[in-house]
């Protein structure tokens, strides 16, 4: 039935028909819906039934538990900021929905119609990138910030750093981190602080009203251990009360919307890992650089950096270090694409983002920083990964001329 | 001397309808055709015309930059058509029998190079080599560094070339005394473990084992001998070094071939007895499966082989037929989202498909074309020491300095069909690098 609809209307946006405009939008869905009849017509003749559709859907549902417990979070933390009593899940839940269904629709609408208009004008068909840009964006963003700056940042990173290099695959640096950094550079005081990470007013009726002025800080425990001074370092939550690493590790602190809870990105992780999709090499190098910095940093612990006192394993728990691990470094496109090249990509990644997190007070989370500073050299250690096998050429040649 | 040599990587393709040997039926050749695309690097120019008489191994096409190096009717009979395509250019000679049997002789008995250079290229045997770098039919004048002479053939669905092998020992020892004498370096032959004929003394003899593409001479050498920038190897299969013996102690060509006929839509696989080049209508009669789906029949395995209509015709080097659905006629909802377990996949992400042993894909391209996304897929396919994804991209620059570097001149693009398999980008690959060779050999001649 929808075939036939479909078939019926295909017409109208063929060349000279009157919706012509909107071919790559109608293109888009038709693939979407129907594995195009498209056969093979040189080289192989049978093609394996992965393409990037599914690949880009299957980061989409790793981040799921991530999105669904993103909810829960910003309804507990503004539950628990607005003094209520009882923590009712399904309020909670819904809370936390509406805070987020805007941002979401925001950022896809915005970059998805930039994809369509670009890929109208370079008349070629849609690329699926965007799909898990436009899911990354809401994660990593503090619930707090603004509609409209979501949409110039979405806007600014898939026009600048995506579509000037040549769309999905030829992008230098990851879309989702440029968008994050874009806000956090250009707007600090909405992006960072103790009030960007809780949401504070009701929304539908739903929740209640945070007042910051009982003596309330929303300040994530990064921020908190960075603004440290003197005394045993004690991590507390909205109300004063003390934060376990259990809470930590469930993700029941304020953080950017997405990226609290350690426990749903290893949830992610297991997804991308039993798939294929992400590489095992960048995710399981990152983590382990992180370990070594945390380690390192931690022999030589100072007042001067009270992030140096948290145990290495603490730096995975808190901030954005492991969604940055799980689903932005392994990013194919913006990390090293030789094998080698991975695991020096990921090791660095993890040790910079500690290294950020520890010895800059400014930046209290440095994940974002890392993978970015990576992406950028990247390329450079791709370079020395194939110079080892042109090296390896041209020594058998010399070998075969003594 | 025996060695042995392990492949890791690659990948073999678990396709339904596998033909086994004992299944062999004999189809009487009335048609037969050849086809010069089939032989990169040679310029056809016509020998003869429609209507004129030949008889087998009769030259019906000679290459304009070495006239010595023809290409030769596989039957006796009458030059019933060249067809031409686009620009006038020659697409294949067509010859129909007469019955005559008659066939060309060649002087037999010949001992000295040059001799046996002149008979490979006057018999059209010389055509079915292939040098490297480039991955042409050799150039006429130089000296191969090594020989590789790969006895087994790892596509899917691909027949057992050894089997005729194992009768004709005398012509495989002639051949390999023949081909020594071209080479100052080694003939290298690489076989499965379990092999019908006897290896002589003369070769160095490899036992090679792991998945396709294993039995391609390409991977071979890069994994015993790499070609490096100035060397030239030879490439060729058991088969044509038995046919070399043949021609050599018996002054006649043969074009005798075993063909496997196979694949989802052929209903009966079987092995059958022809001639090189001849016509698919009668090798496929009674085969095929009567299903009502669009099909594609291909003169070749699925990895490289020729798209051909029922009217083509059998294309050189291949030795097989294979039959898929073309599936341009099938609707699938949400493909792209299927966990169905008929799903062909070298993805976890189909976690369904280990519970089936053989698949029927169809030769949709199952995806849109996108720019390279994910990274280190080639490799997993690639049993040599190539750095794929950037020697492509050199390709695609047409950076000379770095394809070299990189290795360009150890490839042929039939050995990276895998990776044109398992992109997810489903980019053209082997067009790309047959461009990029192509390309860079007018740049360097």
């Amino acid at each position: 039935m929808l075939r036939k609809y479909l078939d019926r209307i295909k017409p109208n946006f063929e060349e000279g028909g009157k919706l012509h405009a909107f071919h790559s939008v109608f293109d888009g869905i038709e693939t979407f819906l129907y594995t195009p009849r498209t056969t093979s017509s040189s080289g192989v003749h049978i093609h394996d039934s992965l393409d990037s559709k599914r690949i880009m859907i299957i980061v989409v549902l790793a981040l799921l538990p991530c999105l669904l417990f993103g909810m829960y979070n910003t309804g507990y933390q503004n539950f628990l900021g607005s003094g209520s009593p009882t923590f009712p899940f399904w309020p909670i839940m819904a809370y936390g929905f509406l805070a987020i269904i805007p941002k979401i629709a925001v950022t896809y609408l915005v970059g998805l119609g930039i994809e369509f208009i670009v890929a109208q004008i370079r008349k070629e068909e849609i690329q699926e990138g965007f799909l898990v840009t436009g899911i990354l964006v809401p994660l990593i963003c503090p619930i707090e910030t603004p509609l409209w700056m979501i949409a110039v940042a979405t806007a600014f990173s898939v026009i600048f750093v995506k579509e000037v290099f040549g769309g999905t695959g030829y992008n230098v640096f990851n879309v989702a981190l440029v968008t994050r950094a874009f806000l956090f550079f250009a707007y600090p005081a909405s992006m960072s602080g103790d009030r960007a990470f809780i949401s504070a007013s009701p929304i539908c009726g739903i929740g209640g009203t945070v007042n910051f002025a009982d003596g309330i800080s929303g300040a994530t425990p990064l921020g908190q251990v960075a603004t440290h001074s003197g005394g045993a370092l004690q991590i507390h939550n909205v109300v004063g009360d003390t934060v376990t690493n259990w809470d930590a590790f469930l993700g029941l602190i304020p953080g950017s919307f997405g990226e609290t809870s350690t426990l749903c990105i290893l949830l992610g992780a297991a997804l991308l890992l039993a798939t294929g999709i992400a590489s095992w090499r960048i995710m399981l190098s990152v983590f382990a650089g992180g370990l070594l910095a945390g380690y390192v940093v931690n022999l030589f612990a100072t007042p001067t950096y009270p992030a140096s006192y948290l145990a290495p394993w603490q730096q995975l728990i808190y901030g954005g270090f492991a969604f940055a691990a799980v689903f932005m470094a392994t990013d194919p496109v913006t990390a090293a694409r030789t094998g080698a090249g991975k695991y020096i990509y990921g090791l660095l990644v993890g040790i910079i983002a500690i290294i950020i997190r520890v010895y800059n007070n400014g930046y209290p989370e440095g994940a974002m920083l890392a993978v970015l500073l990576m992406n950028a050299f990247a390329p450079l250690i791709d370079y020395c990964v194939v110079q080892a096998n042109i090296n390896r050429r041209v020594n058998r040649l010399k070998a075969k001329a003594e | 001397m025996e060695n042995s040599l392990r492949l890791k990587r690659g990948l073999d393709l678990c396709i339904e309808g596998e033909a086994t040997p004992e299944t062999l039926r004999s189809v009487p050749t009335t048609l037969a055709a050849v086809v010069p695309d089939d032989f990169p690097g040679f310029t056809p120019k016509l020998e003869v015309k429609e209507g004129d008489k030949v008889e087998a191994g009769s030259p019906l096409l000679r290459d304009k930059n070495r006239e010595e190096i023809k290409l030769c009717s596989p039957i006796a009979g009458t030059v019933t058509a060249v067809v031409r395509g686009e620009r006038r250019k020659i697409e294949r000679v067509v010859v129909t029998a007469d019955n005559s049997g008659a066939s060309k002789s060649f002087s037999a008995g010949t001992e000295s190079p040059e001799d046996i250079r002149s008979a490979m290229m006057a018999s059209g045997l010389w055509a079915e080599m292939r040098q490297r770098p480039f991955d042409i039919v050799p150039k006429a004048d130089v000296c191969p560094r090594d020989i590789f002479v790969t006895a087994f053939d790892s596509a899917p669905l691909a027949p057992r070339l050894d089997l005729d092998a194992g009768n004709r020992q005398e012509w495989i020892d002639a051949g390999v005394k023949a081909l020594a004498k071209l080479t100052d370096g080694n003939i290298y032959i690489c076989t499965r473990e379990e092999c019908a004929f006897k290896v002589p003394a003369q070769a160095v003899h490899y036992t090679v084992s792991g998945p396709h593409p294993a039995g391609n001479p390409g991977i071979q050498a890069a994994n015993i001998a790499p070609v490096n920038k100035g060397e030239t190897i030879w490439t060729l299969d058991i088969v044509t070094v038995m046919r070399l013996g043949g021609l050599l102690l018996t002054g006649k060509r043969d074009f005798n071939t075993t063909i496997a006929v196979a694949g989802p839509l052929v209903d009966k696989p079987c092995y059958e007895r022809t001639l090189q080049g001849a016509a698919i209508a009668p090798l496929l009669d009674g085969l095929l499966e009567d299903t009502g789906r669009h099909r594609r029949i291909i003169s070749g395995n699925v990895l490289t082989g020729v798209k051909v209509g029922t009217d083509g015709f059998l294309r050189f080097p291949y030795r097989q037929i294979t039959v898929i659905a073309e599936g341009d006629d099938v609707d699938e909802f949400m493909g792209w989202a299927s966990v169905s377990p008929y799903k062909m996949s070298v993805s976890r992400s189909f976690p369904l498909r280990i519970f089936k042993k053989r698949f029927a894909p169809d030769a949709r391209l199952l995806g849109g074309r996108r720019a390279m996304i994910m990274s280190g897929e080639y490799d997993k396919v690639l049993p040599m020491d190539i750095m794929p994804e950037y020697l492509l991209k050199a390709i695609g620059s047409k950076d000379i300095e770095m394809m070299e570097k990189l290795g360009i001149y150890e490839i042929a693009p039939e050995d990276l069909a895998l990776c044109e398999y398992v992109d997810p980008s489903k980019t053209e690959i082997q067009k790309s690098v047959r461009q990029g060779l192509d390309w860079l050999r007018k740049e360097l001649e």
